[in-house]
């Protein structure tokens, strides 16, 4: 039986409060291996570090067992702590004490007996640990970042200032994102465009990084520091390395009712096309689905008028293979639908539109040229009514509950626009509350209340209802000076709530890293490692987790760019020891293990178990790659016949650990 | 069809495309036949096909694939489902193996034969729809339908799922056999009824380790109960919890793997209905994770060892556990 000390932490009271530590200590001081048992207020203190030292020396400890806080909190610590102290660092176990016992427990004398269990199980698996030696694997120096947004743009930018080479996936043809969209930015109401464009360009042209635009990630393998990503580069049957972009194509094309995507479908594109004047890369795209060439195989005409022969009508999607050590997700967000708002009137009138079908109408290249004018009829409005909150901080189950965040603001500047550039225009604004925090947020709020007379009201608007003469009534409560409100409006805004881009969650599952309920990826942690997603390796920069404006996403990219920085900096990263390892003598070789395995770390041999020289004995057994594999354990479990065993966590351990609980 | 089997055997012997034969031998009584490998043409002498020909010749192969040149063995449609299961696994080289498919009406349980009055049995034979049974005291003729085991009353498919060439006409794969009604009347009950089921069932358990024994899915290199470091090796039902955990065990580790053979029951002198604890788990995986048979194909991936998105969520079985 080995020498056990048990060390356990009041972490001030929020152990001590609902745990009796001094008894925790004392009953497990008696546990027959335990040689020295002690308590102390913060383990994890130099102080407290200290004490394990000493006990270790003074006691010949064999083994160490910290009653504290969760594993994921310090166990990194308390390992480097005794492996000060001469011992190997995974002979140390920590029970955690405080998530899953102080703080889920009210009555002292619950906690104090769970404590003792709890510490009673950790005690059990020391026992039967086994020294183990980290290994090391090499960095792969290449970073991939998902999406080509403002949020993917400036992570690759950043990254490759630093000297690495980054690839930017982007599923659309052209990088740019959201951002190509938008009209003016706030505060400062500065052209979208030519903030964003000299940054597609410089991604274009700087050496280091390589875009695959109209490509999407198929599949994820591998691990931090070597992850293998497939990459699917969908057919735009054109040649990237032959188009000029010189745009005959995109001209002649006979096929003109294409619902433009940039323009949100509010006027078409032909089959072939470039989604915009600045798109990056300036390449065509023929839209199979709607070309004549593809449907009906007459016309071939954008064939005819290439001079630079780029255009290939055979071309096929492509996959990709590449290796990276660090992958960025940057997949942004779209404004939900709000078709099932139909108390907005949304389908029924082509005046009712979103903020960001306005912000269309508003730019120089949307469909009105940048005329504020109705889809309707063309006339130049001159009643316009904002509604906030489409859809966010909406409890009712229709829409999300969290609140979008930029739509305070981007709506205060659409009504500024339109007072400053339309005074004859009369703009009401409703919302339930006005969020400005952010540094110049407010005043330009201000701004448009004060200097630019929009009127703002507290209230939901109840019904906008299109009438006979081409106008939209407006049915609204103004809930400060308690009335209702009946508005004749030429315009209706509706600001839609944000939600993550459909593509997270495929891409989270091939990443294994989590996400929320509203599928925002989650960070490794909310406050403190916030661009870092729980999954080594996995990085998130941008609206993917969580609404946010331009200047927060540029200063997240930055943030998750750095963390990659730091990442490809390395040479080697230590592996964690804790894997699974095959019972050559057990093992059938049946596959099992490899089919679950999430890593691929399984591949099997054909050894030669014979003493005899028939080949009789010439089995398939599987072998696991110590680099690859994660100690997920998902093997161990499915192995019929339990070859399969998880170092650290083996099944004789966990076995122990409940047979300490249940004693 | 023993004669057409033995010189279609032969053949393959003496054309050198086969080293051994896989086959059946009589057992002490007549019904009850023992897989045996012949290792010359002449020793086919010994060979017998029979309604007795029960027992599931496809685990056999896991040592034999091992051996030098191929071996030649008889699968009926059950056993087929088995071999594609084995091959899933890489149990068996399909290599190494020459497979004569055998068109199956059934097996006949020799305890129904009895029920029905038969001693001394010392041939059957299948007549159309009928089975005449030679006995000591003289001829009976019995509906066929009738002596059947219950795998074969509720047969789940006629089809020999692989093979290299047939013997007869192959059968079907048939969907509505029942095969999980009695597992549907087990769900019915309370809790307490069902524990006390199969309280009575698994207490006549002697731990003969039989059921392990024939399961083609039972072939790891070293048993879990046969090795002292899994912590649940014993060779005999010590208390009634090993009882229960044996045979519960076992359901688990062949989950998903079972393709339903029904050997477990057929050899369990206690006549445990062991196969309706691996039914059970069939009907719920088809249940949750759609229908899906193992060895209906070789090399398929089972629904536990697989993720799809369209999975069901662990949620999906608590509802359907309320709504009972």
């Amino acid at each position: 039986m080995r020498r056990i000390g048990v060390f356990v932490c009041h972490c001030g009271t929020n152990i001590a409060g609902t745990v009796d530590v001094k008894a925790v200590a004392e009953t497990l001081g008696k546990e027959p291996a335990v040689v020295f048992s002690t308590d102390y207020p913060y383990m994890c203190s130099e102080a407290g570090q200290n004490i394990i030292k000493e006990a270790i020396k003074e006691h010949k400890l064999e083994g160490v067992v910290v009653c504290s806080c969760s594993p994921r909190m310090h166990e990194a610590t308390f390992r480097k702590t005794v492996q000060a102290a001469g011992l190997n660092p995974y002979l140390l176990e920590v029970a955690n004490i405080r998530e899953q016992c102080s703080w889920i427990h009210k009555d002292k004398t619950e906690g104090t007996a769970k404590a003792i269990v709890l510490g009673r199980a950790a005690i059990a698996k020391v026992q039967l640990n086994t020294p183990l030696i980290a290994g090391e694997s090499p960095v792969v120096k290449r970073a991939l970042v998902i999406g080509g947004g403002i949020a993917g743009i400036q992570t690759a930018l950043d990254i490759a200032d630093a000297g690495y080479e980054v690839d930017i996936v982007e599923k659309q043809p052209t990088i740019g994102g959201k951002m190509t969209q938008i009209d003016k930015t706030f505060p400062t109401l500065d052209c979208s465009s030519c903030i964003l464009t000299p940054k597609m360009v410089d991604c274009a042209q700087n050496e280091k990084i390589t875009i695959y635009s109209y490509s999407e990630v198929e599949a994820v393998t591998g691990f931090v520091g070597n992850f293998s990503v497939k990459i699917r580069r969908k057919a735009r049957y054109v040649d990237e390395t032959k188009c000029t972009g010189c745009g005959v194509c995109t001209e002649k094309c006979p096929v003109k009712n294409v619902p433009n995507e940039y323009n949100l479908g509010m006027d078409n594109r032909h089959a072939a096309y470039i989604p915009f004047a600045q798109a990056i890369p300036n390449v065509a795209v023929i839209d199979a689905a709607h070309c004549n060439k593809f449907k009906t195989g007459k016309c071939g005409l954008c064939q005819k008028l290439c001079s630079a022969g780029a255009i290939n009508y055979e071309q096929e999607d492509t996959i990709i293979e590449e290796k990276y050590g660090a992958i960025v997700a940057a997949t942004g967000y779209n404004p939900i639908s709000v078709d099932k708002y139909d108390e907005f009137a949304y389908s029924q009138s082509k005046d009712v539109v979103t903020s960001l079908e306005f912000e269309r109408i508003l730019k120089a290249d949307g469909p009105t040229e940048g005329h504020l004018q109705r889809m309707s009829d063309g006339k130049q409005p001159k009643t316009i009514v904002f509604i906030q909150c489409v859809g966010s901080r909406d409890t009712s189950g229709c829409g999300k509950e969290y609140c979008s965040k930029i739509c305070c603001m981007y709506t205060a500047k659409h009504a500024m626009y339109c007072r400053e550039k339309y005074p004859d225009t009369e703009v009401y604004v409703f919302y339930i509350d006005v969020r400005t925090p952010g540094k110049n947020y407010d005043e330009f709020y201000r701004r448009a209340v004060e200097q630019y007379g929009v009127h703002y009201i507290k209230g939901m608007v109840g019904k906008v209802s299109p009438k006979a003469d081409g106008t939209l009534h407006v049915q609204a409560s103004d809930l400060i000076s308690n009335e209702q409100l009946h508005i004749s409006a030429d315009m209706v805004v509706l600001a839609a709530a944000i939600e993550p881009d459909k593509s997270a969650r495929p891409l989270a599952t091939m990443l294994t890293a989590s996400m929320d309920t509203n599928d925002f990826f989650t960070e490794a942690h909310a406050k403190l490692r916030p661009v870092e997603s729980p999954t080594a390796g996995v990085f998130l920069s941008g609206v993917c987790q969580g609404p946010k404006d331009i200047p927060e996403t540029v200063a997240q990219a930055g943030a998750a760019a750095s963390k990659v920085i730091g990442l490809l900096a390395k040479n080697k990263l230590s592996c964690n020891p804790c894997v699974s390892q095959s019972n050559e003598a057990m093992c059938n070789g049946c596959s099992t293990c490899a089919n679950v395995c999430p890593y691929g770390a399984i591949t099997y041999e054909d050894k030669d178990f014979s003493r005899r020289k028939d080949g009789s004995m010439i089995r398939r057994v599987a072998v696991v790659n110590e680099a690859v594999c994660q100690g997920c354990g998902a093997c161990t479990v499915a192995c019929p016949s339990g070859a399969m065993d998880l170092k650290g966590f083996s099944t004789s351990q966990i076995m122990a650990e409940v047979d300490a609980i249940c004693k | 069809m023993q004669e057409v089997m033995v010189k279609r055997a032969s053949e393959l012997m003496k054309d050198g495309t086969v080293s051994r034969v896989l086959g059946w031998k009589n057992g002490e009584f007549v019904y009850d036949p023992t897989p045996a490998v012949f290792e010359s043409a002449e020793a086919l002498s010994a060979f017998v096909y029979n309604d007795f020909c029960a027992s599931n010749l496809s685990k056999y192969l896991i040592a034999l694939s091992k051996k030098n040149g191929k071996t030649l063995v008889f699968l009926k449609p059950c056993d087929s489902y088995s071999f594609n299961q084995l091959l899933t696994e890489h149990r068996i080289d399909r290599e190494k193996i020459y497979i004569i498919g055998l068109e199956c009406s059934g097996k006949v349980d020799e305890a129904k034969l009895r029920e029905a009055g038969c001693e001394g049995i010392l041939s059957v034979k299948t007549e159309g729809e009928d089975i005449v049974v030679d006995t000591l005291y003289g001829e009976k003729t019995l509906p066929k339908a009738d002596c059947l085991g219950e795998r074969c009353i509720t047969c789940k498919s006629r089809k020999v799922v692989a093979f290299d060439e047939m013997i007869g006409e192959n059968g079907e794969v048939n969907s509505e056999c029942g095969r999980f009604d009695q597992v549907a009347a087990l769900e019915a009950m309370t809790p307490d009824e069902r524990y006390e089921f199969w309280r009575g069932e698994l207490s006549r358990c002697i731990r003969c380790n039989a059921c392990r024994n024939i399961c083609p899915a039972c072939s790891c290199e070293n048993c879990v109960f046969d090795n002292p470091k899994s912590g649940i090796s014993q060779k005999a039902a010590a208390d009634t919890f090993e009882e229960n955990m044996f045979h519960i065990i076992r359901a688990f580790h062949v989950a998903g793997r079972c393709t339903d053979c029904g050997e477990c029951s057929r050899v369990c002198p206690q006549q445990i209905p062991l196969h309706l604890l691996n039914r059970k788990f069939i009907k719920d995986m088809n249940e949750c994770y759609g229908e899906y048979q193992a060895g209906a194909e070789a090399g398929s991936r089972a629904p536990l060892v697989n993720y799809t998105l369209d999975d069901c969520e662990p949620s999906v079985v608590y509802e359907r556990e309320a709504s009972k």
